[in-house]
């Protein structure tokens, strides 16, 4: 007999994939960076933009990006994003921020978390750093940079980040 | 440390954890697969469509009255799994097949457990393979097996 009378008004419908991932020439380059504490970037030829994380092209010029530039962990938040919603797969509890941080001398915002800040601090135009893990734990892996956090500089102009938005 | 050195690969899992509800009509549904029972919708053309919908396909009039079909039914078209993936619900070599169930005018997907490939073919009579524990969801049916077995 069935376990349970009442009429049946929700289903579990998760979705699953499981796949292998392998990268790329640039972004190879670029993890195994991050195992010795670097972040790479590479410039494409025609525009001059830094791609950081490199891709192998750039796509707005179509053409390969093969001139490797290394940044430092340092960058202006230029976007972020409250997360107020808990789930399994997090680490942390809400809530906290993630931005967009657009690291000197890169073109394209990098996603990731800030910390050492209350959660309703973090502001457009924010100059933060990159923390590592330590430096036997680095990796070629994104995990290799803990989260980012809040430095003593003023904060960016808008001017200074208003074409990466 | 060069490229050239060594290719990176990893495993990556996506997972989005979903509950659905699942309205009157589907809500019987599955009700149904629970009592060891499956449920269509007569629309307004007369014809029962199995799963049920919630409102007639070619008229969009919200439906409602229910019938039950089956539990025997004849594969109308089939496709064979030579290697099951992990989240299949059978482990051995089996056929996704639409069965037509017996007072039913569509077909619905599910698996068949035939045992080889030459044993497959349309027109198979099959029956379902009920589960022991059920719980209001497509998997009470394990799955179809031919008639007399």
């Amino acid at each position: 007999m069935s376990e349970s009378t009442k009429p049946v008004t929700a289903i579990k419908a998760p979705v699953h994939l499981e796949f292998s991932y392998t990268a790329g020439r640039a972004s190879t380059r670029f993890l195994h960076g991050m195992a010795e504490g670097k972040i790479l970037g590479q410039r494409c030829p025609e525009c001059g933009k830094v791609y950081v994380p490199p891709r192998g092209s750039c796509t707005i010029c179509a053409v390969p990006t093969e001139a490797e530039v290394e940044v430092t962990g340092k960058g202006t938040v230029t976007t972020f994003c409250i997360v107020r919603i808990p789930s399994d797969s997090l680490s942390i509890d809400p809530p906290f921020t993630c931005a967009h941080i657009l690291l000197d001398g890169a073109d394209l915002p990098f996603f990731a978390l800030i910390q050492e800040c209350p959660f309703d601090e973090v502001r457009m135009g924010m100059r933060v750093e990159a923390v590592w893990v330590p430096k036997e734990e680095l990796g070629p892996t994104f995990e290799s940079i803990k989260y980012f956090r809040p430095i003593d500089e003023p904060d960016a102009a808008f001017e200074s980040y208003k074409e990466h938005l | 440390m060069a490229a050239e050195q060594g290719r990176l690969s990893a495993t990556h899992v996506l997972e989005y954890p979903y509950r659905r509800s699942v309205g009157p009509i589907m809500g019987q549904f599955f009700t149904g697969l629970r009592d060891r029972r499956i449920a269509g919708v007569r629309t307004g053309d007369g014809s029962v469509v199995v799963p049920p919908v919630e409102y007639d396909p070619v008229t969009g009039a919200a439906v409602s009255e229910l019938v039950d079909v089956g539990p025997l039914g004849v594969v109308t078209t089939w496709a064979w799994v030579t290697t099951p993936r992990p989240k299949h619900p059978l482990t051995r070599p089996f056929a996704w097949a639409l069965i037509k169930l017996d007072g039913a005018d569509t077909g619905m997907l599910h698996a068949v457990d035939v045992g080889s490939a030459e044993k497959m073919k349309t027109g198979l009579r099959v029956k379902p393979r009920w589960r022991d524990e059920r719980v209001g969801d497509i998997r009470d049916i394990a799955c179809f097996e031919p008639e007399g077995s």
